[in-house]
């Protein structure tokens, strides 16, 4: 008991934002999968960030002299079927995956959230309106309702990251609303209420400012399924054009030669799955390090 | 007489933890009623699960732990399986979590029988129902097909009741087997095990939080303070308690016509667990 | 609690309602804000004027929205999807044709993913924080992160061309093309049917491999679920009970602990098997399975949006069907929502 204030002082004197991060990230560095996961995320931003750098080749110059090469010290990963480097493509490639991690959270975020929090706080008609709406998205598997965005928007990369932010929001959504409805009745809101403090400030001021932990975990979480769309929509040829280094897209041109140049399909692939490891592992360790029961709720 | 079950110096550590949950518990038990009394965390409930070995993870030690005449430290699971739900066997706290909800009463005791029994469905249908009766369940084929949660929880107790003493066991545990109840059956209740054991010169083990009650129903009672006995009286001689902790326990009940002021606030001191630093 | 069955039934029933029309919507507004017009599609690049606004006007472009949409509804109401332009053919006859080769390779699916993740699901929480749970955790992790598409072409590479184990693409050899008479559309049956055991032999062959890997990858899912309904109820005082009656633990587990779990896996199996229609598509693709994965992307690739609508409505009154089906048989094994 006595220690309580002590505690509660030395939070004081942080950003509590801040002790609960580092908390999880040292909590997350002891167990050896969930620090693989950081690892290897941080691996990703340093190689988007020093691409140029670390791409030995012009990802996009062609050498007809030599295609298809197989892995070598010139070429560590081989080159491809227009003679360009692919250990250079998939460093550039970060960039694109960052890319649509990054777009994909942002958009996401904020509408789930909004979504979730409004549902939440209004409860009644608004919510049943709003969370039919949520349902009827999550009816379809996200695939196939990207891939019906696409069809509709056209084939490019910035439309692939709408079709995906648009089908990826409302396990945010629900999250957000399961949040908000635990705390609706909590009595700093109603002294909030009981000041005056309008709805909207409510919501922004006291309401999101909870759930934010909890979504972005279930963000964190999402990348993994978001990463394998985004390939998926690539190798289908609805995301990322060429000669664009979408990871994807360069399975999808290299099946063509995957029986004589293995190199083509192997390495990308890996790439891919090495980066929806790394989240997913993460996810599972910041489970681990908050209350499952409720991350799992969605 | 021989003990039915004779404990010493039983000492009961979790797995993880620098901390025994239970430490130098001694005693014997023979065909009576013994009870162990302790606040919510004095280890009296992980005596009984230590005795029944259903402790999996945690290190258990004693100088003796005999049931009758298995030595109960060292024999094998495979026969623990033998001896456990047909030689001994426990009933829990609280009827609503611990049936199981899918199944129908009358098989959930049927099963308890058939585990030891080898018997045909119609024969274990047949054993059921008149342990059903035994539990003073006016009509045994109703409720015999009725799911867990569509019985009381006054009836859902006799159904525990009747699934632990299905295969006439020597030593029952009742785990606090009335403070889930509501106050108007718990009396009911606690007459028909009492009636049960006494008739069938079972030994009891009653653990409960409840002084009064104990008093009522034991011939024996057991204090348990941190871990430690403090105190074996008889159930008679409880007012005569010497040691400070269950004095204290005694007068924080409250009495009809007693005087109105505060009850007394329970002392506890480091000093009464022994080794302690 | 009987009387509370009826309302219960018609929420419900409301609840389907609205997703429908939902669904509706969607699929509208997903087809009207594509950018390739309908018209051209039709008609081609240099037919005329007059051509152009006739096909215009028989499509009902030229009338206001809402009215587009009662026209739409209508049509999907009474099974009037259009013609695919690809294929000549009414849209719902080539849907009808295809998707037995995709439930045939799903089902193969589901029962791999099933047979593998419900026991290890349980193993993991038997075995909670030892070895076996970390292991399992690993590899179901592995069958979620990776890219199914790329997997196939992998486990082609080493189990076709490599070791010749099973058999390449398609649904069966080139050589048996034709060979069986189409009764049911679905191969294992048709060929069983025609007692033709070598066509049989040869579809075997070659629905293993892609039916293992998406069964690889909807186990993980499945594991994970079972694991943590596994866990919350072995913290329940009924598997003491049973321990207390003298059951072993393996009886415990099983008998008592895993019987209170198969209803929400009912639930949790039927969701599987919908998102197996999404490894579908891909895997489809890279292993040239006739089925509703391959029409569909073939589809959306030349911009046939009524054959692609209705291939997305489908697959949402596929969701919806198999939720209501985990629904009522969630109703109808769990005694306390009786």
């Amino acid at each position: 008991m006595v220690t309580l204030p002590l505690g509660t002082a030395r939070r004081r004197s942080l950003p509590h934002g801040l002790v609960s991060l580092g908390r999880i990230a040292a909590f997350l560095f002891r167990a050896p999968p969930s620090a693989f996961g950081l690892v290897v995320l941080a691996l990703l931003i340093l190689m988007a960030a020093f691409a140029p750098l670390l791409a030995t080749h012009d990802p996009y110059v062609q050498d007809l002299q030599s295609t298809l090469q197989p892995p070598s010290g010139a070429h560590f990963f081989g080159t491809d079927e227009l003679g360009r480097d692919i250990y250079s493509r998939i460093v550039h490639g970060s960039r694109i995956t960052l890319t649509i991690i990054f777009v994909v959270s942002i958009v996401v975020g904020p509408i789930g959230l909004f979504i979730g929090t409004v549902a939440g706080y209004y409860g009644g008609r608004v919510d049943t309106v709003l969370m039919r709406l949520t349902d009827i998205f999550l009816s379809f598997p996200s695939l196939i309702l990207s891939l019906a965005f696409v069809a509709a928007l056209g084939p490019s990369l910035n439309n692939a990251i709408i079709a995906i932010s648009l089908t990826a929001w409302p396990p945010i959504a629900r999250l957000a609303r399961a949040e908000t409805m635990t705390f609706r009745s909590a009595d700093y809101i109603a002294a909030a209420r009981l000041q005056g403090a309008s709805s909207a400030r409510i919501i922004w001021k006291s309401i999101v400012p909870m759930c934010l932990p909890s979504v972005l975990i279930r963000l964190t979480l999402n990348m993994a399924t978001v990463i394998l769309t985004a390939a998926g929509l690539g190798f289908l040829g609805l995301g990322a054009q060429p000669p664009l280094p979408e990871w994807g897209a360069m399975i999808a041109t290299g099946r063509r030669y995957m029986i004589d140049s293995w190199w083509l399909v192997t390495f990308p692939g890996v790439a891919i799955l090495l980066v929806s490891l790394a989240f997913n592992l993460l996810g599972d360790g910041l489970r681990d390090a908050l209350d499952p029961k409720q991350i799992n709720k969605r | 007489m021989e003990p039915i079950l004779s404990v010493k110096n039983l000492g009961v550590r979790y797995g993880g933890s620098a901390e025994w949950a239970v430490r130098g518990v001694s005693f014997d038990l023979g065909r009576e009623r013994l009870g162990i009394v302790g606040e919510s965390g004095s280890g009296k409930s992980t005596v009984g699960r230590a005795i029944l070995r259903l402790l999996p993870g945690a290190e258990v030690t004693a100088d003796r732990m005999r049931f009758e005449e298995l030595d109960l430290l060292d024999i094998p699971e495979r026969r623990m399986l033998k001896v456990r739900g047909a030689r001994m066997s426990m009933i829990l706290q609280d009827p609503k979590f611990s049936l199981n909800p899918i199944e129908r009463c009358g098989d959930q005791i049927a099963e308890a029988y058939r585990t030891h029994v080898r018997a045909t469905k119609r024969k274990a249908r047949a054993k059921t129902l008149e342990m059903l009766e035994a539990v003073q369940i006016r009509e045994p084929e109703r409720v015999y097909d009725l799911y867990p949660h569509e019985v009381s929880g006054g009836m859902g107790q006799r159904v525990m009741i009747a699934m632990m003493l299905m295969t006439d066991p020597d030593l029952v545990i009742a785990d606090e087997p009335t403070s889930a109840l509501d106050v108007t059956v718990r009396l009911e209740v606690l007459r028909i095990l009492d009636g049960l054991v006494r008739e069938r010169g079972i030994g009891l083990v009653m653990i409960s939080h409840d002084l009064n009650l104990v008093r009522n129903f034991c011939d024996r009672v057991l204090i348990m303070y941190a871990g430690q006995v403090v105190e074996v009286l008889d159930a008679r001689d409880l007012d005569q308690a010497t040691h400070p902790y269950t004095q204290g326990l005694i007068a924080a009940q409250p009495r009809i016509g007693g005087d109105r002021g505060p009850l007394p606030v329970l002392q506890r001191r480091d000093s009464w667990v022994e080794g302690a630093a | 609690m009987r009387r509370r069955v009826i309302p219960d039934i018609a929420g419900q029933a409301g609840a389907i309602l609205v997703t429908l029309a939902g669904l509706l919507i969607l699929t509208f507004v997903i087809g009207r804000i594509m950018p390739t017009d309908p018209v051209r599609a039709i008609v081609g690049e240099d037919a005329t004027r007059e051509v152009y606004e006739n096909v215009y006007r028989q499509l009902g472009l030229d009338r206001p929205v809402w009215q587009q949409f009662f026209f739409y509804v209508r049509d999907v109401l009474t099974f009037d999807f259009g013609t695919s332009i690809r294929t000549g053919q009414p849209v719902l006859q080539d849907i009808a044709r295809v998707l037995p080769a995709t439930v045939e390779l799903a089902t193969f699916a589901i029962v791999i993913g099933a047979g593998l993740g419900i026991p290890l699901g349980v193993a993991a929480a038997v075995n909670k924080d030892r070895w076996p749970d970390h292991v399992i955790r690993i590899a179901s992790l592995m069958g979620h992160s990776m890219p199914i598409f790329w997997t196939g072409m992998i486990a082609l590479l080493i189990f076709y061309a490599g070791l010749g184990w099973v058999g390449g693409s398609g649904r069966m050899s080139q050589f048996y093309i034709g060979l069986v008479p189409e009764r049911t559309n679905f191969l294992l049956i048709d060929s069983a049917l025609a007692g033709q055991w070598d066509v049989f032999r040869s579809a075997v062959n070659h629905i293993i491999l892609p039916a293992s890997l998406l069964g690889y990858s909807s186990s993980a899912y499945i594991t994970r679920m079972t694991r943590s309904f596994m866990l919350d109820q072995l913290n329940q005082e009924y598997v003491t009970t049973a321990r207390v009656k003298g059951l072993s633990r393996n009886k415990t587990i099983w008998r008592h602990a895993f019987g209170n779990i198969k209803v929400q896996l009912v639930t949790i199996v039927a969701l599987a098997y919908g998102s197996l229609l999404e490894g579908a598509v891909l895997i489809e693709t890279v292993f040239a399975w006739p089925g509703f994965g391959q029409y569909l992307t073939s589809n959306l690739l030349i911009g046939d949006m009524n054959a692609v609508m209705t291939c997305v409505l489908v697959v949402g009154l596929i969701f919806i069907g198999l939720n209501l089906i985990s629904d009522i048989l969630y109703r109808v094994f769990d005694p306390r929502t009786r």
